[in-house]
Formats: C-alpha cells, sequence, structure tokens
C-alpha cells in the first residue's frame, strides 16, 4: 500500500472559511450598480395550449419598465441532447409555468406588476398528464415536429408519437430463462415526480456590453455548457461568450445543463449595456427547472431454487414532461443499466422517454437509477421470500463481479460490491431480530444494493490548469463546480500529493469560462474521477519541469529527485533540499554562472475517456461502451413502525460505497449521510402533486416537505470500500449521487419485514402506510 | 410614503429611509451590502434569511424593516470583532457545511441556542435549528459540530450575538 501524505485524508474543506463567514458569494449577491435591470416571466396557466396572440400595450406603459420581449424575438431552437425548446414558448405551451414573455424593468417590483398586464390568448388543447395519456393512440402530440429536431446518435426518437426515445436493450434469450426458472415474480412500481429543492433558488445575472460581448453570471453545475448551448440558441461565437459561476448552493442535477438561465442571456441581448436580473421565486424553483422524472415500471424476473436469476425483462415509461433535451439521456442512462448490478444472462429492457405536458424532467442526483431500483430492489426482496432465501443471499448469489458481462456486452471493472453487501450487512446486524420498544411498534430490516454509471457523451472532456505563487501556493482554475461534494477540497488534495504542497495552499477557483480550463459539466458524479485526472496531469507536468530545472543546475537524475513538504530533495543526496518557493517564479540560480534557469512554473492538464462509445445496435442495445465505469454499493436499514399512525421511525442506516480511493474520507462519509437522508425523504416525506388540469399542488416548501434536522435516522453508519478504479486518481471513483439511490427500496423492504405490508408506489408517506395497515385489518389478504 | 428608520447592524449605526413594504431581508442585502442573510423562499419556510434580532433570531423575509427600527441586527458577519467564535471554529474543523448555503442561518440560529442553554442536549440542538433547512449535509456533522463547541465553551459564554 502506497502511503499519501495529502490523498485518502480528511482534511477541512478548503471553502470552509468562506462558508461560515459570510464571505462566500452566490450569484445574487453579486452587485452590479445602478443600471442593473430585473426581469419577470409571464407564466402559462395552462398546461397545453395554441398561443393566439399576446398583447403588451399595458404592459408596457408600467413605469420604470424598459422592455417587454416574447418568443417572436427568439426563435432558435436549442437543447443539449435534442434541441425541442426555445428560450420562449413560440406557438404552443405545453406546460403549467412555461414562460411566454419576460418584461424588464427598473425594479423587480415594476417587472413583476407589468408581468401580471401582459395579456396572452389562448386556445386551450388537451393536456396529456401521464404516461398513459401520453402513449394512447389518439393522444394529442406534444410536438408534431419531433422528426425534425436534431438530437445526439443514441437517441431513438419516434415521429408522429409522444415517444422522444426508445432505448431498447436485448441480451440472451428472455422466453428460454422465464422457461428454465421455478418462480417468476411479476409487478408494477410507480414513482412520482420531485423536485432537488437546493436551498438557493436558481439565479442568473447577463450583460451584453456595447461591443457586443455577453457575459452571464449563473448559479449552475455547467459553465461550458451553458456557454457551447447560449452559442446556439443567441447564435453567438463562443469568444464572444463568458459564463462565470460563484458558488452555487446546492445542485443535485437542478442545476445542470440550461433551464431558465438562458432568459438572462436571451435577454440582455435586447437592452445592451445594462446587466439583467433574473431571480427565481421558490415557486418559479419548484414549477419552472428540471424535476426528477416520473416512472411506471414492469418488473418480470425468473430465479431458480438456489436464487440464481435467469432472466428480467424492465419495462420503464418516463413521464419525462414538455421538453426532454436532458431528461431522455435519463431515460437513456436507465435503459442499459436497468439490471442493478446483477450477472443476469437473459435480459429485456425497454425505456421509454414520454412526452407529458408537467415541467421538463431533468437530471436529479441518481439520473434513474434511484427511480428503477425503487422497483427492481423492492422486487428480488419479494422473490427471496418466494424462494424461500435470504435477500442478502440471493443478491450474493447474483452480484455482478470484475469481469463480467454487462448488459451491453463489455466488461464489468473492478468493483467491491461482495465487501460492500458484507459490511452493510454486519453494520446493522442482518439476520437477527430487534426488540419493539412499544405494543404499537413494529422493528423492521431492510436491504438493497445500488450501482451507477456517470451518463455523458462519449467523449465528456475535463482540463486543468495550475500555477505556482511566489511563496509556493498555488492557484488551480478548473471549470468543475463546488456545489457542495467537496470537489475543490478534492481537487486541491490530488496536487498536493504530486507537488508536496499542502491543500490550505492551494486555492482553486471556480469557473469562469474566460480562465478556467474547459469542464463539460459537473454532473454523473465524474468531476473527482475526469477532472481529478486532469488536475493530477497538470500537477505532474508542473512537477517535470521542477524536476527538470532541478536537474539543469545541479546535474542529479530527474529520476533521483522527489518533492516533499514544499521542497525538493534528492533519494542519493539527504542533505539537498531546496524550497519550493526558491524556485517556482524566479527560477534557480546556475551557481557556475550566476544566471537562472526554468522560471515561472505552470501546469496545464486534460483528460478524456478514449476507450467509450455509444455506438450500439439500436434494437438490441448490444455494443459500443456507453458508461465508463460502475460505482456500486449496497445498504441496509433499521426502522419502526407505529401501527397507529403509520409512522416510520429510522433507526439506523448503513450504506457502504466503493469510492475505489476515497481522496477525502469525511468528504464521502458526508455524501453518504447527506445523501441517504435526501433519498429518504424521497420514499418518506417528498412527492411534487398535479391536479388535473396540470397545476402543481404543493410548490412551497409549506406542502412539499424536505426533511428538518428533527426528521434524521437515529443513526447513519457511513462505509467506505475502497478497490481501486485503475483509470482513476490514486484509484478514485465518484460516489456522489449513489448515496441516494438505495433509500426508497430499503424503506418498502424494511416495511414489508415488520408488518408485511408491500407497498409498489413512492412515496410511502405515513398516511399511506396507515391507509395500507386499516386495508389489511379489514381484509387480510393472502397474496405473497 | 418613505418612512426614516435607523438600524445597528453588526455594530454600526444605518439611518435609512425605507418604504413601509420593504423587508428587512431587502434592506439588508441591497442598502446596508450584507449578504449572508439568503432568500430561500420568501415565506418564512427555509430560514436562509436567519438574523439575531436583539439577540433573537428572527427571519428577516418576514419582518418589515420598519418594525426593525432602532434594532441591533447581527449575522455572521458581525459575530466576532476578529476571527471566529467557537462554534464557528468547530464548524471549520468538522467541515459541518456543504454548499454553504444555509450555513449563516443555521449558525446564528446556533449561537441563539448556545446563549441560552451552554450544555444541549443533541435534541435540543435538533430543535433550534429545526426551521432552517439544509439539503446537503444531513444535519449530523451540523448537529456534531453545536454539540463540540457547547462540550468545549470557556467559562465565560459567548455574547449569543449581543453586543
Amino acid at each position: 500500500v502506497t502511503s499519501h501524505a495529502y490523498v485518502g485524508r480528511s482534511v477541512p474543506r478548503i471553502d470552509g472559511l468562506d462558508k461560515i463567514t459570510g464571505a462566500a458569494r452566490f450569484v445574487d449577491d453579486l452587485e452590479f450598480g445602478p443600471d442593473l435591470l430585473h426581469a419577470e416571466v409571464v407564466a402559462s396557466p395552462h398546461a397545453h395550449a395554441r398561443i393566439l396572440a399576446i398583447d403588451t400595450y399595458q404592459a408596457e406603459h408600467v413605469p420604470g419598465v424598459v422592455k417587454v420581449v416574447t418568443g417572436k424575438d427568439f426563435q432558435r431552437p436549442f437543447g443539449l441532447y435534442m434541441q425541442d425548446r426555445h428560450v420562449f414558448a413560440q406557438d404552443r405551451v405545453r406546460f403549467v409555468g412555461e414562460q411566454v414573455a419576460a418584461v424588464i424593468a427598473r425594479t423587480h417590483r415594476a417587472a413583476v406588476r407589468a408581468a401580471r398586464l401582459v395579456e396572452v390568448a389562448y386556445e386551450p388543447l388537451p393536456a396529456v398528464l401521464d404516461v398513459a395519456a401520453a402513449l394512447c393512440d389518439d393522444a394529442v402530440r406534444l410536438h408534431p415536429d419531433l422528426g425534425d429536431y436534431p438530437h445526439v446518435p443514441w437517441f431513438f426518437p419516434r415521429a408522429g408519437t409522444n415517444i422522444a426515445h426508445w432505448r431498447k436493450l436485448r441480451k440472451g434469450d428472455v422466453e428460454a430463462g422465464f422457461a428454465a426458472a421455478d418462480v417468476v415474480l411479476e409487478d408494477t412500481y410507480t414513482v412520482p415526480r420531485y423536485a432537488h429543492a437546493a436551498l438557493e433558488p436558481h439565479a442568473v445575472v447577463a450583460r451584453m456590453d456595447h461591443a457586443g460581448r455577453l457575459t452571464v453570471w449563473s448559479a449552475s453545475q455547467s459553465p461550458y455548457t451553458q456557454r457551447n448551448l447560449f452559442a446556439e440558441a443567441l447564435d453567438l461565437p463562443h469568444q464572444q461568450i463568458r459564463v462565470v459561476t460563484p458558488y452555487v448552493g446546492g445542485g443535485f442535477g437542478g442545476k445542470a445543463g440550461v433551464t431558465m438561465e438562458i432568459l438572462g442571456a436571451a435577454l440582455a441581448t435586447t437592452v445592451r449595456g445594462h446587466p439583467v436580473k433574473v431571480h427565481w421565486s421558490r415557486e418559479q424553483e419548484f414549477t419552472n427547472t428540471y424535476q426528477r422524472q416520473g416512472l411506471v415500471a414492469s418488473l418480470e424476473v425468473g430465479a431458480r431454487r438456489d436464487g440464481t436469476i435467469t432472466a428480467l425483462r424492465h419495462v420503464l415509461h418516463w413521464d419525462a414532461g414538455a421538453y426532454v433535451e436532458y431528461g431522455a439521456n435519463v431515460v437513456n442512462a436507465a435503459g442499459i443499466s436497468a439490471t442493478g448490478p446483477y450477472r443476469i444472462a437473459n435480459v429485456h429492457l425497454d425505456s421509454v422517454c414520454c412526452y407529458t405536458n408537467l415541467p421538463p424532467g431533468g437530471p436529479y442526483r441518481g439520473f434513474g437509477y434511484s427511480e428503477f431500483t425503487f422497483g427492481l430492489e423492492s422486487h428480488l426482496d419479494r422473490l427471496a421470500r418466494q424462494l424461500g432465501m435470504d435477500p442478502v443471499e440471493l443478491r450474493r448469489r447474483n452480484a455482478i463481479a470484475e469481469g463480467d458481462e454487462l448488459p451491453y456486452g463489455a466488461r464489468m471493472n473492478p468493483s467491491g460490491l461482495m465487501e460492500a453487501i458484507d459490511r452493510a450487512a454486519a453494520a446493522i446486524d442482518w439476520g437477527t431480530e430487534e426488540p419493539a420498544p412499544a405494543p404499537n411498534v413494529r422493528v423492521g430490516k431492510g436491504f438493497a444494493t445500488f450501482w451507477k454509471a456517470p451518463a455523458m457523451p462519449p467523449n465528456a472532456g475535463s482540463a486543468a490548469f495550475l500555477k505556482f505563487n511566489e511563496d509556493a501556493s498555488i492557484n488551480i482554475t478548473v471549470s468543475g463546480m463546488e456545489i457542495g461534494q467537496g470537489y475543490l477540497t478534492a481537487m486541491a488534495q490530488i496536487a498536493a500529493e504530486v507537488l508536496g504542497v499542502p491543500p490550505e495552499k492551494i486555492r482553486v477557483e471556480t469557473p469562469d469560462t474566460d480562465r478556467n480550463a474547459y469542464e463539460w459539466q459537473t454532473v454523473a458524479s465524474h468531476v473527482t474521477w475526469g477532472c481529478g485526472n486532469a488536475v493530477l496531469a497538470a500537477a505532474e507536468q508542473a512537477r517535470t519541469s521542477i524536476l527538470d530545472t532541478v536537474h539543469r543546475v545541479h546535474g542529479f537524475a530527474v529520476t533521483d529527485l522527489f518533492l516533499e513538504d514544499e521542497h525538493i530533495r534528492c533519494r542519493t543526496d539527504p542533505a539537498f533540499a531546496v524550497p519550493l518557493r526558491d524556485l517556482v517564479i524566479g527560477g534557480l540560480e546556475d551557481p557556475t554562472d550566476g544566471t537562472f534557469k526554468g522560471g515561472p512554473v505552470v501546469g496545464a492538464g486534460s483528460f478524456m475517456p478514449e476507450f467509450a462509445s455509444t455506438r450500439s445496435d439500436p434494437e438490441t442495445g448490444q455494443g459500443g461502451k456507453p458508461n465508463v465505469h460502475y460505482t456500486v454499493g449496497a445498504a441496509g436499514i433499521v426502522l419502526e413502525v407505529d401501527v397507529e399512525t403509520g409512522k416510520v421511525h429510522v433507526r439506523k442506516v448503513a450504506l457502504a460505497v466503493d469510492a475505489g480511493k476515497a481522496i477525502n474520507p469525511a468528504a464521502v462519509e458526508g455524501q453518504i449521510t447527506g445523501g441517504i437522508l435526501q433519498g429518504l425523504a424521497t420514499v418518506l416525506y417528498e412527492d411534487l402533486r398535479f391536479d388535473d388540469a396540470g397545476r402543481m399542488l404543493n410548490p412551497t416548501f409549506t406542502d412539499y416537505k424536505i426533511p428538518t434536522a428533527l426528521d434524521v435516522p437515529d443513526e447513519v453508519i457511513p462505509l467506505i470500500v475502497e478497490v481501486p478504479q485503475p483509470d482513476g486518481p490514486f484509484g478514485a471513483r465518484g460516489i456522489g449521487e449513489h448515496t441516494m439511490i438505495p433509500a426508497a427500496p430499503l424503506v418498502a423492504n424494511a416495511i414489508e419485514d415488520a408488518v408485511g405490508i408491500r407497498i409498489t408506489a413512492m412515496p410511502i408517506t405515513a398516511e399511506r402506510l396507515f391507509l395500507a395497515l386499516e386495508e389489511e385489518a379489514e381484509e387480510p389478504t393472502t397474496a405473497s | 410614503v418613505r418612512h426614516a428608520i435607523t438600524l445597528r447592524v453588526n455594530g454600526e449605526t444605518w439611518p435609512l429611509e425605507v418604504e413601509a413594504a420593504d423587508l428587512l431581508l431587502e434592506v439588508l442585502r441591497e442598502r446596508v451590502g450584507v449578504k449572508s442573510p439568503k432568500p430561500g423562499c420568501e415565506r418564512g419556510d427555509c430560514g436562509s434569511c436567519t438574523v439575531l434580532l436583539d439577540g433573537r433570531s428572527v427571519r428577516s423575509c418576514l419582518i418589515l424593516a420598519v418594525e426593525a427600527d432602532g434594532q441591533e441586527v447581527v449575522t455572521v458577519e458581525g459575530l466576532a470583532d476578529d476571527g471566529l467564535t467557537a462554534l464557528q471554529q468547530r464548524m471549520l474543523e468538522l467541515s459541518a457545511f456543504q454548499c454553504g448555503y444555509c450555513a449563516p442561518g443555521i449558525i446564528l440560529a446556533a449561537t441563539e441556542l448556545l446563549a441560552g442553554n451552554p450544555r444541549p442536549s443533541r435534541h435540543d440542538v435538533q430543535h433550534a435549528i429545526a426551521g432552517n433547512l439544509c439539503r446537503c449535509t444531513g444535519y449530523q456533522p451540523i448537529v456534531d459540530a453545536v454539540l463540540a463547541a457547547a462540550a468545549e465553551r470557556a467559562p465565560a459564554p459567548d455574547r449569543g450575538g449581543v453586543r
């Protein structure tokens, strides 16, 4: 085992001081001076309607109003993976809350007042509010031009339908697999929509200066992707756009890609010289950003008596909303991985992206895996029961291992899945019964495994610039985003390890596309891996130049030189030590003639996986290597059910995840503690509700309940497994999203263990469980 | 109609003219330039805009600026004259926050707790910050930091934000 000075240690966050002193600046905290303008949007009250006319006259005459902008001013389509949306609705609106126009005014109050006076004449159309309605033969088509939309080559839209993408995967012979099974279990599981509910609402300020240059300050996980899409939507050259992203107050996928930020960028082009701010209210945050997509999942799994899974059929119908330019890739990701981390010879997956007249679906921590894992891991528990087998044993029996064939034909990466299963099971004393604390309480245990791969284009890249300062401190500029996960600190630790400089002397700057190196996006739990590799390369380049300078001046072989404690040292001459600060800016003096060698030390690094490919057979999904690797894990829970109220109390939850190498173990534990609670919230407390006209019923924190400090498990046990990822920095792979994936089936499985009731629809609120308990008491079911 | 008011903000005196409808949150952020109280929900649900008003934590999005006339406002910028409070120090060491958007509000709520209850239980801490939402951390490291600060407090109590 190699010992490291800085990697693998729980050093304090390098952004910690900013955040506890109030020094951290978020977009809305930035000052723009007296010429700042404010914009408010005019939102559609209809889920689906044709726009007949827009009358802006009254709004334009409100004092303080500068301009009213509508869809006719911006007609170019844009989108991340499919160009299916516009800055403003064009001929029709497709969800309640969609922006139809915007008012720009000198004050926010004037903009709000005037926005209410914009008169839009609509002709309502039938609204498609769920996947069943979307798939009806006579369903109204949300996007009649679907067949003409440009999209990435791995999408398969069905023109003339509401199916924006259909990912098929066929492996082996499922019919033969089911025929060979001793038990076959079928059921359907439903998952509603969810909100990210980051505490910072989306915000953007943009200014096009009088020279025509557009600068956008946005609360974003994706500065470079935003720049790219702004260029596409506004027809501007890339070097004329600068995107600056200060600290972001939580993302969870909700600030990936482009949502409302396009409004700031577009509006700025209409009021040259003026910065324009768009700041979402909490209600807009709920109604007009990405939401986690709803899912109806039909599962059929067959197994032999010994527990071997012989076949799996998993049909996923996604309620993807009005625009799927990002969400269709969630559908795709699930459609090639909805087997879970199991070795299954015969697989049939259909993952179908359905347009609906609800807010656009998009990325949310877990990226489709949280959604399908609810059904899959619930189902495997029930299958184990039918087989008379221990559910954990069933998972061990089928657990995928390094080298096994993945659903799409490539091979599984090194993985600590078995260790994760063993440790999570041990942490909750799996197999032992725990006493109930009161007569009205039942105690249950649940178990689930999980896996997830980064879902990225095959050529998603990361880059890093590094420079030394006079005192041997370092600035690193990257364009991954610190969204709370501890990314800046992890990058500092990687550079620290290579250069022998402590992390607290390394600043890692938040993105500015004029200055910082490229990053595709901070999504997919890939930046520790991808950008970490870029930082590693930049640091190694800087180290090489330092050692070369010492070699040229002092003659030591480069292979004998090393960096440690801010010094250059030599293995063959223990007395030799040059402080880095004596070299990194002014170079090293040649003792023979007084000249200096070297110069300011910099490094640049770049990383892109060169082995990924999305080329596969559209009918079978076989071929290519769409995923760079999977991160795996397992989790166990102990909970109490109050049978008089249906209320669930989580005593203990243990989650083991294979980080490959934890660059900062405390940060990994922080992801586990936070992620598991976010996951538990999706099953115990939260869901987005809509009425039969597509209006959201609970767009506030009063009615969309995210957990408070009183709603946490008694105990969270984070377990870090480290089976190195060969192509990761120091063996690391990402774990951020994974920590919320197993939560829902954990709870469902433990509830069945506690009270014998299987619930197949999320969320399992106290109300739903109470009603199920009542029903059970009235007519005890004999079904399993 | 504009109203002349005086706020004391982190020890400085601010004579201001405000409209009756101006929220304390807006005035602090846009007129005084103190940015740590954050807008998060505009209806008192999230606690991101928490400030101490005469030593008591309030949601500055639910208080009109005119209501705060003559009172003492403390935000995290003004908690310590120099350096960090013991609580902030533990928050730093334990990396209590992730994105940090909720941090100013939670630090103030916890400061108020410790001023009135030097030896809180875990439940006391959870209860004290239950009006401040955090979406990142699962709360555990925050609660741990508050308990750590309480456990090691010197006999002289923090000022609890009261100058």
